[in-house]
């Protein structure tokens, strides 16, 4: 990894000041609202008038120019098994029979093109982004294939190349973005038979939706699915039978993907500023400590040292003092002696030496045992 | 715990309640355990 | 890159012969992992594991990313303890816990090349475009970084064995700012792992979901890097005793009983704060079902068990009991990790649409981790990473 000290610092400051922008954008979405591109296309499927004849996947196929199904499309043996959107097929149409329901519904199922999609706020080279259209669109020339996209989908829909070893791409719908830049209506809208594709702004339908609740009441249910959910979507449903039972998660809640990370992503700033500080705080304070702690032990070795020479001084004072002491008694002992001889005659000859002086007892040296 | 919630207002209420006598807990119960970690400590250890 | 294959691990031990057990086994593992290297770049990440479009993340990230990064948290829990909290005594500790965090993350960044479908794009993200509201932006940026550092606090080692003395002498100048940039980036990148899975409320189960998950991260990798610490170090006082000096063997003893002693009460918190995320999400209904279960059994079982341990441990002085200890708690970050990544996400799914890894997978982490070990080995049979250099006794 050849960088240079310069770079490295360089991008430091990038990352330090990446997540300044952070911070701004999270104070931005404390008051602020958005409510996302104006005029922006989506489509409306009405569950309750799809018969599950799979044309609009075929078409999908076609303007996708994606490779041809094992099974012909018109071949139905394939909706006995549920299935999801892969590398091949960018929608499916899956088939339920949900309890209290005499026959089959069908649900056809590709990206929501969500209003603020997870997958673009969790792909960390802006490979995928969210288009003034509504459709959420994908540049393969930036994918590094880390997948955290297809994680972050909260509907499961991004899929992999997994067959491809050096050029794997993430596959989903486009909401057919070449076409509709062209004027043209999604491929599947246009295919289906029994209108229950509504392509259009998607306030319209919302509108749509409403109406046709409205209108029939005991026939659909009380909820425009993609209305709120994760946000919003571009993509909506509205369905004859509860959601839950088709496969479709009512419990995904309505915050939008990008504020459940908001949080956590603006804390970064913080952490690295106060960390600093706190730190360099730690540092100055066990720095100081073991300042104290050499002095406190430079002190006390010189007052050991100190007290050491003066007890030291102290023994050769008594020993000198013994010793003169001994000595004055020896001389005065010997002088009587020799006064005792002198008077007794010069017949004995030599005298006794001094008694032996006594020796310092060897200074204590305690020696220190670390007992760790 | 079965309770339900219709407002923000009430679950904030019902959880952050439990929070603020587990912060009790907490403020008896880690002290007494480092007292028990630190409990044979002689008086030289410092770390 | 399939050119990253490594150099095969026979004559890395410098022994008399090359054919000792740990060279063969060792050797055949990395055979295997040549193999599937071929093989993962000829048919495609699809033909050599059970990752699928529902379960886009498997061993590989679960296991790699995610256990790797927590283990080799070691380094910047030592530096820390040892230059910012003051405590010399661990010095001795902060040389291999370096190498194993140099170490863990050089193989975290070789794993991902397996596992993105384009490696040679790894750079993109920082340096062509910078998806700035990706939690995985951040993570590649400070792992990008920090691995960068990791290079630098290491390269003293490199240089007292090549004895470069005037390189040593700059890199000694500038180690303070590498150590707490070190800390940072890895406060950083450590909780942003947990904040991947913020994004993922509908498919992380809601015991380990939470809004506290960067928090768990970087408190538990804390005592992951404490733990990961001691037990390295009990592995080489068994294995490689004849490389470390007195000085690092008496002081092994010491950082153990440190590290135990602030790791107990680490999990204490550590539990404390898992309850107090329960109670603000009102999670305690899924207590009493079987991932309530798991869940308990990870909390109470490798979280809460290894603390009790490690306090015995430390009040008893009983250095054998705190290494045995230091394995249970790895075990239990290793569960954990794998609980938030792999086990408890899509637990919504049926079984027959989750994951299990498959053999390829599998040995490609024994690989990885095999290359790890043989690395290991070769430095510090080598370099002083155990013991003092004469020329250079000093660290500082
Ligand atoms: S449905 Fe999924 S893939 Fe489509 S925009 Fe939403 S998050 Fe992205
Ligand atoms: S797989 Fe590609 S599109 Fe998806 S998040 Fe990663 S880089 Fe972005
Ligand atoms: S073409 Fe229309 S009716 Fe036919 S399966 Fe598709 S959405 Fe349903």
């Amino acid at each position: 990894m050849g960088i240079t000290r310069r770079q490295f610092f360089g991008w430091m400051g990038a990352a330090v000041g990446s997540q300044m922008a952070f911070t701004a954008q999270a104070k931005a979405a404390g008051t602020a609202h958005f409510t996302g591109y104006p005029g922006s296309m989506g489509v409306l499927h009405d569950i309750s008038r799809c018969i599950g004849c799979r044309k609009c996947e075929a078409a999908c196929n076609q303007v996708n120019h994606l490779p041809a199904p094992e099974t012909p499309f018109d071949d139905r043996a394939v909706l006995e098994k549920i299935r999801r959107p892969h590398a091949a097929a960018f929608t499916v149409v899956n088939q339920y029979k949900p309890k209290g329901k005499p026959g089959p519904v069908f649900v056809k199922t590709q990206c929501n093109h969500c209003m603020e999609p997870a997958c673009v706020s969790a792909c960390f080279v802006k490979a995928l982004t969210k288009s003034k259209t509504g459709a959420v669109v994908y540049d393969a020339s930036l994918c590094v294939g880390c997948r955290y996209c297809m994680v972050a989908c909260p509907f499961n829909i991004p899929a992999f190349q997994y067959h491809n070893p050096l050029t794997p791409e993430i596959t989903k719908c486009t909401l057919c973005q070449p076409r509709i830049q062209k004027g043209l209506r999604p491929g599947c809208v246009e295919a289906c038979p029994q209108e229950a594709l509504t392509f259009g702004k998607r306030e319209e339908l919302i509108k749509i939706a409403k109406q046709r609740i409205g209108a029939y009441p005991e026939r659909y249910e009380d909820h425009i699915y993609g209305e709120n959910e994760m946000g919003g979507c571009n993509w909506l449903y509205i369905s004859n039978t509860p959601f839950t039972g088709i496969n479709m998660r009512e419990d995904l809640g309505i915050t939008p993907a990008p504020a459940l990370t908001a949080g956590a992503l603006a804390a970064v700033p913080v952490v690295v500023s106060l960390w600093v500080v706190f730190i360099n705080g730690l540092r100055a304070i066990s720095k100081r400590k073991e300042q104290i702690a050499t002095e406190e032990k430079s002190q006390a070795v010189s007052a050991a040292v100190l007290s050491e020479q003066a007890r030291f001084n102290n023994e050769i004072k008594q020993l000198k003092e013994k010793a003169k002491t001994e000595k004055e008694a020896a001389i005065t002992r010997e002088v009587k002696k020799a006064l005792e001889a002198a008077a007794r005659g010069p017949s004995e000859n030599g005298a006794g030496q001094t008694p032996p002086s006594p020796k310092p007892s060897g200074t204590a040296h305690p020696e220190k045992q670390e007992n760790n | 715990m079965e309770t339900d919630f219709n407002t923000l207002q009430e679950f904030l209420t019902h959880t952050k309640g439990i929070a603020y006598l587990l912060i009790g807990v907490a403020l008896v119960a880690l002290p007494l355990f480092w007292r028990f970690i630190t409990g044979r400590d002689g008086k030289k250890q410092t770390f | 890159m399939e050119h990253l294959t490594p150099t095969p691990p026979a004559l890395t031990t410098g022994r008399d012969t090359v054919f000792t057990p740990f060279n063969i086994v060792s050797g055949i593992i990395i055979l295997i992992g040549c193999v599937i290297t071929v093989l993962r770049f000829t048919r495609g990440i699809g033909g050599v594991s059970n990752l699928n479009d529902t379960n886009p993340w498997g061993l590989w990230i679960g296991f790699d990313l995610y256990c790797g990064v927590a283990l080799a948290a070691g380094g910047y829990v030592t530096c820390a303890a040892c230059y910012i909290f003051g405590l010399k005594q661990f010095r001795c500790a902060v040389r291999p816990a370096v190498l194993t965090a140099f170490l863990g993350y050089g193989l975290v960044v070789f794993a991902l090349n397996y596992d993105v479908g384009r490696p040679w794009r790894l750079p993109y993200p920082i340096f062509l475009s910078q998806g700035t509201t990706s939690v995985l932006f951040e993570v590649a940026l400070c792992v990008f970084l920090y691995l960068s550092v990791l290079m630098l606090e290491f390269s003293p080692v490199a240089f007292e064995w090549l004895n470069w003395k005037r390189a040593r002498y700059i890199i000694g100048k500038v180690s303070m700012v590498l150590i707490i940039f070190g800390i940072i980036l890895s406060t950083l990148h450590q909780s942003s792992l947990g904040a991947i899975f913020l994004i993922t409320p509908s498919k992380l189960h809601p015991l380990w979901y939470s809004g506290y998950l960067p928090v768990y991260f970087f408190i538990s990798s804390i005592f992951a890097g404490m733990s990961m610490v001691i037990f390295e170090h009990s592995l080489v006082a068994r294995f490689l005793h004849d490389k470390i000096d007195a000085e690092h063997h008496l002081e092994s003893n010491n950082v153990a009983l440190g590290f135990a002693k602030s790791a107990a009460f680490l999990m204490a918190g550590y539990i404390m704060i898992q309850i107090i995320g329960i109670a603000i999400d009102n999670d305690w209904k899924y207590l009493p079902t079987r991932w309530g279960l798991w869940y308990l059994i990870e909390i109470i079982g490798f979280v809460a068990i290894p603390a009790i341990l490690y306090a015995i441990g430390v009040r008893e002085r009983n250095i054998k009991l705190i290494q045995r200890t230091s394995l249970w708690a790895v075990l239990g970050i290793v569960l954990n990790r794998l609980n938030v990544s792999l086990i408890a996400f899509n637990w919504q799914l049926p079984l027959n649409q989750r994951y299990f890894p498959s053999f390829m997978e599998i040995m490609t982490t024994i690989f990885i981790v095999t290359i790890g070990v043989v690395i290991y080995r070769f430095v510090v049979t080598r370099m002083p990473v155990l013991y003092a250099h004469p020329d250079f006794p000093d660290d500082h």
